[in-house]
């Protein structure tokens, strides 16, 4: 009954891709050697754990902005439910007391594997998305950034409450490295005899990413694709558009509290007061650095802006003396100024972003063809 | 005499003081092709939005196949605006999504070409398979519906061939040429398995060699699909061609209803078409 002819057959692996998929094995395989054989206190460890959550969070982002056509500005609000979750859940037992110190160990006197209460993360994070969703998805373009936006802003005020420090310890929560630690596996005597924990993130991000393509080369994507393109189309052709709107909503969500949740292994603690407005401009910034509708583009810009961020641009902050010459205007802060005008330049040269809507297996396609198909794997 | 497909039932629309569509009740019956004409502004694409659940009528009862799919009456404010008929005959209140219509077996084009224009061709068809897929959110976001995957596209490829449009399958779909998306964009309505189908000026742009191949087109689908179609269109040569009945509005309101021949010769109509002398 169901014969299909090779013609119809989805192409399964072309080159592109092919090229691709090794590539990204050769990166992972390359963090896992780098890890064991540089110090583990070098900055590039810190730029790729760093780089990793915020690649995920961005290309969450890009689902919804760039997949979608929903321009939701609610991601800090977002990463800083699965950061509180993946925290609350995962401080051990023991350690309860002197966290909540002022709390009486706090609410919750038990903890989770890590993988749960990322998974938890997720799960809260969507959940928070849903009943935000209801009203707010009825709103277009502008009027539904500002009010996700605005979300933001409110959830981190709850979250700085001191009424509910029983859960939140008073906004500030500190993990302890005897659970997250990094990930790393030590021998008895607790010297480290493989170092996971850049791969850890890598891996996660990967997980994520790869359901994130998926996603959007399914029948669904294509709905949410066509959403975006033409709503009032869409709607004719059947998709229903509160419910697809919500489950793009939800799902972005999910994984920006993965990425919460990951930042808050990252840093080892967690302070509702860092995931501000800014937070969320910054990961816009990386989509559209990166191109709106390149799941590529927001990986690569991610890595590229954090590097930026922490490492190579560090320099600018301190006085350099070349030769004797004392180097003019380099001065704490002036990282900034530079940041930005980089930042004009690629937003004045590559109106599009550096990949434009272009996936990784597109760049190893002997001649671009316009099929606007993504089928790239991150 | 057969059964009737599409019943309007003293569909009124008002947007605020202004009425858009007044009292008008129409008729199409299985395997027709009814034409709706009238002058620019005289409220057509206006009743193919409240037929399809675009707009909530004002006022009356809209019917697909003895299901009622729209009706209201006027609320609020509404009842000291109003001024149509038949005020209150109509207590019931039933309002449909256009997509929730979609899946009753309506399907519709668009006056000015709405395709999804970062879409190939052949996606702009498939998505329109989406309404139908049976796997659910996860299933299909992880590819474990391949069969059903693979069926679709079977049935999208399927279709495009019977259009004349599988040789161009892979190219962006807004990068055709102008008859070509017309034709595109039937066939993604065709891609929803309506049972009637409502085309919004297809003709619209045209050269006159197109719209012959047009109206051969719109034949040949309404029998290979069994169709009942109802259309919007300016172009005469096409309306007399190939509808059976033709309704005539003007400014809002049906002047005349009947067969081609009928239409042609009636006086109402060529008033309202080519106006009155002052004298």
């Amino acid at each position: 009954m169901t014969k299909v002819s090779s013609l119809t057959k989805p192409k399964k692996i072309d080159r592109g891709t092919l090229i691709s998929i090794v590539l990204i094995c050769a990166v992972y395989v390359l963090a896992f050697v780098l890890e064991q054989v540089m110090p583990s206190t070098s900055m590039l460890f810190t730029v790729l754990k760093k780089g990793a959550t915020y690649a995920l969070v961005a290309v969450s982002m890009n689902l919804l902005n760039g997949f979608t056509g929903l321009f939701s500005l609610g991601q800090a609000g977002f990463m800083l439910i699965g950061a509180y979750t993946y925290a609350i859940f995962t401080i051990p037992v023991a350690q309860r007391l002197s966290v909540y110190q002022y709390y009486n160990g706090g609410l919750v006197q038990f903890s989770l594997p890590v993988i749960v209460a990322v998974a938890l993360a997720g799960l809260f994070a969507a959940f928070f998305a849903f009943l935000i969703g209801l009203p707010v998805l009825r709103l277009k373009s502008d009027y539904l950034a500002i009010a996700t936006l605005g979300f933001a802003e409110i959830i981190r005020a709850i979250f700085q409450w001191d009424k509910i420090g029983i859960l939140t310890n008073g906004s500030n929560l500190r993990l302890f490295p005897t659970f997250t630690d990094d990930f790393n596996i030590r021998d008895a005597d607790g010297n480290v005899v493989l170092y996971l924990s850049t791969l850890v993130p890598f891996l996660i991000t990967g997980v994520c990413v790869a359901f994130i393509v998926l996603l959007i080369n399914s029948s669904y994507g294509r709905a949410f694709k066509a959403m975006r393109d033409d709503e009032t189309a869409a709607e004719a052709m059947g998709i229903n558009l509160a419910r697809h709107k919500m489950l793009a909503f939800c799902t972005s969500s999910f994984f920006a509290g993965v990425g919460g949740a990951m930042l808050a292994m990252y840093a080892n603690s967690v302070q509702a007061k860092s995931f501000t407005t800014a937070m969320t401009y910054e990961i816009l910034l990386m989509v559209v650095i990166g191109g709106i509708g390149s799941v590529t583009g927001s990986v690569f810009s991610s890595f590229l802006f954090v590097a930026c961020s922490e490492w190579w641009l560090r320099f600018l902050d301190q006085e350099q003396v070349w030769g004797g010459w004392k180097v003019p205007l380099l001065r704490n802060g002036f990282r900034l100024v530079v940041f930005s005008l980089i930042i004009m330049m690629v937003v004045l040269f590559f109106r599009k972003g550096i990949m434009g809507t272009r996936e990784l297996p597109d760049l190893f396609r002997k001649r671009v063809k316009k099929t606007g198909k993504e089928s790239a794997k991150r | 005499m057969s059964a009737n497909v599409l019943h309007l039932d003293n569909i009124t629309m008002q947007f605020g003081g202004v009425v858009a569509v007044n009292n008008v009740s129409l008729d199409v019956n299985e395997g027709e092709i009814v034409a709706l004409i009238g002058p620019n502004g005289a409220g057509k694409t206006t009743v193919f939005n409240v037929i399809t659940g675009v707009y909530a009528p004002t006022n009356g009862r809209v019917t697909l196949r003895g299901k009622v799919i729209a009706e209201d009456h006027p609320r609020g404010k509404m009842r000291k605006l109003y001024t149509g008929g038949h005020m209150y005959e109509y207590h019931h209140t039933v309002n449909n999504t256009p997509d929730k219509i979609t899946k009753m077996g309506m399907a519709r084009t668009f006056q000015n070409i709405r395709l999804f224009k970062s879409m190939t061709v052949f996606e702009n068809v498939l998505v329109a398979k989406h309404m139908n897929l049976k796997a659910n959110y996860l299933s299909s976001a992880l590819h474990i519906n391949v069969r059903e995957e693979a069926q679709m596209r079977e049935d999208t490829m399927e279709l495009l061939r019977i259009v004349g449009l599988a040789e161009q399958r892979d190219e962006i779909a807004t990068s055709l040429p102008y008859g070509q998306q017309r034709r595109l964009e039937i066939a993604r309505a065709l891609s929803t398995n309506p049972s009637m189908l409502l085309l919004d000026e297809p003709a619209a742009g045209m050269n006159p060699q197109e719209t012959e191949d047009l109206s051969a087109f719109i034949r040949d689908i309404k029998d290979r699909f069994s169709l009942t179609v109802l259309l919007i269109e300016h172009d005469m040569n096409l309306v007399m061609d190939i509808s059976d009945r033709i309704y005539v509005l003007n400014f809002g309101a049906l002047i005349a209803n009947g067969t081609p021949a009928e239409i042609q010769s009636n006086p109402d109509v060529i008033t309202a078409y080519l106006g009155v002398s002052e004298e």
